[in-house]
């Protein structure tokens, strides 16, 4: 039977294929990997910001009894300096390596100098204290006003400003610049300064870390005929399998990849770090290799999101249209070039008309860990700058802020800002629906400093490369490979869409993501691609599916047309349903690879009630409401997964989460107890609102939506607590010392 | 004719020009036609991969809204409208 969306599966809510192994402990992490005669490795981290390594001695470590092999940056092959692709990371070869294992300089604490193999984990550790490195340390930059300053240390001498494929002569910590221009921007602010309002501030983000659960890791197996096999928790088994064979100069065809059960990612298990060092030991020692990380090596080593600075200035009438926009965004890239200042750019200003408008964007190299992708790279950073002028001019017009939104959202058919055309989307929609949520009709208590915040946010998502595999059994019984890792309960809704078209139940359908030798390539787990790129290839293979089973039936029935619908095989006569049909046809194997394409773009827009304590500056989240047009969701149970995920993580970088640096630019709290993530003490039931606007690029309508939710957040919460204390919040995170001063507590 | 708009900082190739008219079915004969008309697109928007003309990874190519996936080889409509802008890679 249907349900009320037109679907039989889709729409509905199935327990999780891989839900019994995760939750009796079954299911096989990284770290869980154990082999016979394994060695354990163990890296040397650098305990300086920005330092050159003048000579580093590993001889007293290498006699330690127990110790197998010891790995520098001289053992990794020169590595030329060219651009390569991972999935949807462009990568500068060079600086990746450097960043998997240092050669001449460190750019940061933590950076790996050397890796132990030991016979054990203990002894490794004690190796690492043996091995003498001489540095000469040099002064270190660790903010971008620091990296910027025309006196700078410059990090590195070959870097100069990439300005739209122009380069300067000149070594800078700028590594590059673009610009967005449209219409007439004098125009457009005199318009608003004559008869309305401009308002510009500047803003602050920190650097903040994904905080997955499981640290990283990698076992690497080397067999004597050149076979490479790399177990690991990653988001894109591909992406490792061509980064280890671009950083080893190893045959990528001689390496496997197996993804093992994830224990989050966010963007931040794209990247390696060491699966190549553990590989290269495997080469060397002929045993089977595993590290595995330490918390603090996580936040040290790792690829957090970068703190940024924004100056935004934004225009409208007093009618509240908004006339012109400008904003400079400056995005830390850390080490090495390739921060998320462009997705940043491109999502500041997207919900919205606005006719003359200038962006320039800078990525700014400094002494801390090489930032990555985390959760929307580079979009919650721009949105919280503009959403919040946004905000502060709704309250001088003394216009309702979803009014405002109303008025001067983008609908299909507008111009972005940035210039390309908006397709099908659903922004007004979810601001119809905030608008006339029971949480906004409510009323707070101001006398208690309650505020009410709201923000909207834009994400791309994306589609590109992915491979499934449908193998029926003939019991009826599904098998589906795929090459997507599971980050987000993408198994059950990639298997809900191929049981959809097979007119079959997703229990039925047993999804398992597979080794790089086992299915066709497939891009990373990321840009909230996943359920539309790889369902998109499971609707193609289970199509293909059909059309097989339907000549084969033909063939059965002695019948010339068969045709297929709901489930049911008929010609003019005869009739079955798909399982009796299996018992004849199987096996039947669809295999689809297809670089798809169709993404269609997401909004959300949030609601929420904070409460600010004047004498402690804590601020607590009274209540949440996150409204987001999500297309067609799948499974309904795991958007809204996803959807209070990200608001969790917002209400992080809102209130609490940062990268805390001392004055020679090491990291001062690398574990969870000073790293402050919000726990289910700081956080109020999430409440989630659906908006179905479907994808027209999909055949289901999907849209991504694992990354739209922590776009809204930052800007949100601060406007609530602006609006609460009536002081305007421009830095994060706003913890209690920062709320106090800006009630001049302190 | 395509209508390629042009990124503000490579507007000193196209003599200030924020929108051209040209013709071409694919990116890369858009690309190229670019080229022949204003000398030092391909520098801009280009990378060599193995001896290979790609668009460079750290560009995004917007053809009537639509980020391209299939690069070079990506199909243009008489009058569709082109954008390049810094990609955007995504998290999760």
């Amino acid at each position: 039977m249907k349900s009320g969306n037109g679907y039989k599966v889709i729409g509905s809510r199935p327990i999780r294929h891989d839900g019994v192994d995760k939750v009796t402990g079954r299911a096989k992490y990284g770290a869980d990997l154990n082999f016979p005669d394994m060695l354990y490795g163990k890296v040397l981290r650098s305990p300086h910001a920005h330092a050159k390594i003048i000579s580093l001695d590993v001889s007293q470590a290498l006699e330690y009894p127990g110790v197998k092999d010891i790995i520098t940056g001289s053992d990794l092959p020169i590595v030329e300096e060219r651009i390569a692709e991972f999935g949807e990371i462009p990568e500068n070869m060079r600086f990746l390596s450097d960043n998997v294992l240092a050669s001449e300089k460190v750019f940061y604490k933590g950076q790996p100098i050397a890796v132990v193999a030991a016979t054990d984990i203990h002894t490794a550790e004690e190796a690492v204290d043996l091995i003498e490195v001489e540095y000469e340390i040099l002064a270190s930059v660790t903010t971008v006003e620091e990296a910027i300053a025309p006196d700078a240390v410059v990090l590195h001498q070959s870097l100069t400003t990439n300005t739209l494929g122009e380069k300067t002569d000149i070594p800078t910590n700028i590594a590059s610049h673009f610009r967005h221009e449209n219409g007439d921007l004098s125009l457009g602010f005199s318009q608003a300064e004559t008869n309305g309002v401009v308002i510009e501030r500047t803003f602050t983000t920190q650097t903040v870390h994904q905080g997955y659960i499981e640290p990283h890791t990698a076992t690497a197996k080397y067999n004597p005929d050149g076979e490479l096999t790399v177990w690991t928790s990653t988001q894109g088994a591909f992406a490792v399998r061509d980064q280890v064979a671009e950083i080893l100069r190893h045959s990528a065809s001689k390496i496997k990849v197996v993804p093992l059960e994830i224990g989050g990612g966010f963007g931040g298990k794209i990247r390696v770090y060491v699966s190549p060092l553990a590989a290269l030991l495997s080469i060397r020692t002929g045993l089977p290799v595993k590290i595995t990380m330490s918390r603090e090596e996580v936040f040290e080593g790792t690829g957090p999101a970068p703190a940024t600075l924004i100056r935004v200035k934004i225009g409208a009438t007093k009618d509240g249209r908004i006339t012109a926009a400008e904003a400079d965004l400056f995005y830390e890239a850390g080490a090495y070039p390739g921060s998320a200042v462009g997705a940043g750019a491109n999502c500041m200003f997207t919900a919205y008309k606005i006719p003359n408008l200038r962006i320039d964007g800078f990525d700014v190299v400094v002494n801390k860990p090489r930032s990555s992708a985390y959760r929307a790279p580079g979009a919650p950073n721009g949105s919280f700058a503009a959403e919040c002028v946004i905000d502060e001019i709704c309250q001088k017009l003394e216009i309702d802020p979803l009014e405002f939104r109303l008025f001067n959202g983008a609908k299909e058919g507008d111009p972005r800002p940035t210039g390309p055309i908006h397709g099908k989307i659903g922004y007004i929609e979810t601001v119809s629906a905030a608008q006339t949520h029971e949480h906004y009709q409510s009323e707070i208590d101001i006398l208690k400093r309650q505020g009410r915040g709201i923000a909207s946010g834009y994400w791309g998502n994306g589609a590109g490369r992915s491979s499934v595999n449908l193998t029926v059994n003939g019991d009826g019984t599904i098998m589906l490979l795929e090459g997507s890792t599971d980050i987000g309960g993408s198994r059950a809704s990639i298997a809900m869409q191929a049981a959809e078209v097979l007119g079959i139940a997703s229990e039925d359908v047993r999804p398992a993501v597979v080794d790089t030798n086992t299915i066709g390539e497939t891009g990373v787990t990321g840009g909230s691609r996943t359920t539309h790129a790889t369902g998109l290839v499971a609707i193609r293979a289970a199509e293909d599916v059909i059309t097989q089973m339907k000549g084969q039936m033909a063939d059965h029935w002695e019948v010339n047309q068969v045709d297929f619908s709901d489930g049911v095989f008929s010609s003019s006569n005869k009739s079955c349903g798909f399982k009796e049909a299996a018992k004849i046809c199987a096996p039947v194997v669809g295999s689809v690879t297809e670089s798809t394409g169709g993404a269609g773009g997401g909004f959300g827009t949030h609601i929420v009630d904070v409460e600010v304590d004047e004498e402690t500056g804590k601020v607590e989240i009274l209540r949440y409401t996150a409204v987001q047009d999500v297309g067609t969701a799948i499974h309904p149970s795991y958007v809204e997964g996803q959807m209070q995920g990200g608001v969790v993580q917002g209400i992080g970088w809102a209130l609490s989460e940062e990268y805390v640096f001392g004055e020679n630019g090491e990291m001062k709290n690398s574990s969870f107890l000073d790293y402050r993530m919000p726990t289910c003490y700081d956080t109020p039931m999430i409440d989630t609102v659906l908006v179905e606007v479907p994808n027209p690029g999909h055949p289901f309508g999907v849209r991504g939506v694992g990354e739209v939710p922590l776009v809204p957040p930052l800007a949100a919460i601060a406007n609530a607590v602006s609006r609460a204390i009536g002081v305007r919040m421009t830095d994060l995170p706003m913890n209690p010392g920062v709320v106090l001063k800006a009630l001049d507590k302190i | 004719m395509a209508i390629v708009s042009i990124p503000s900082l490579m507007r000193d190739l196209t003599n200030e020009k924020s929108q051209v008219e040209i013709t071409g079915t694919t990116i890369r004969e858009l690309l190229d036609n670019m080229e022949s008309e204003f000398p030092g697109v391909k520098e801009r928007l280009c990378h060599q991969d193995d001896g290979i003309e790609r668009i460079s990874p750290y560009i995004g190519v917007y053809v009537d809204g639509v980020l391209i996936e299939r690069g070079m080889r990506s199909p243009i409509g008489p009058n569709s409208e082109v954008h390049f802008l810094p990609a955007m890679g995504g998290g999760c």
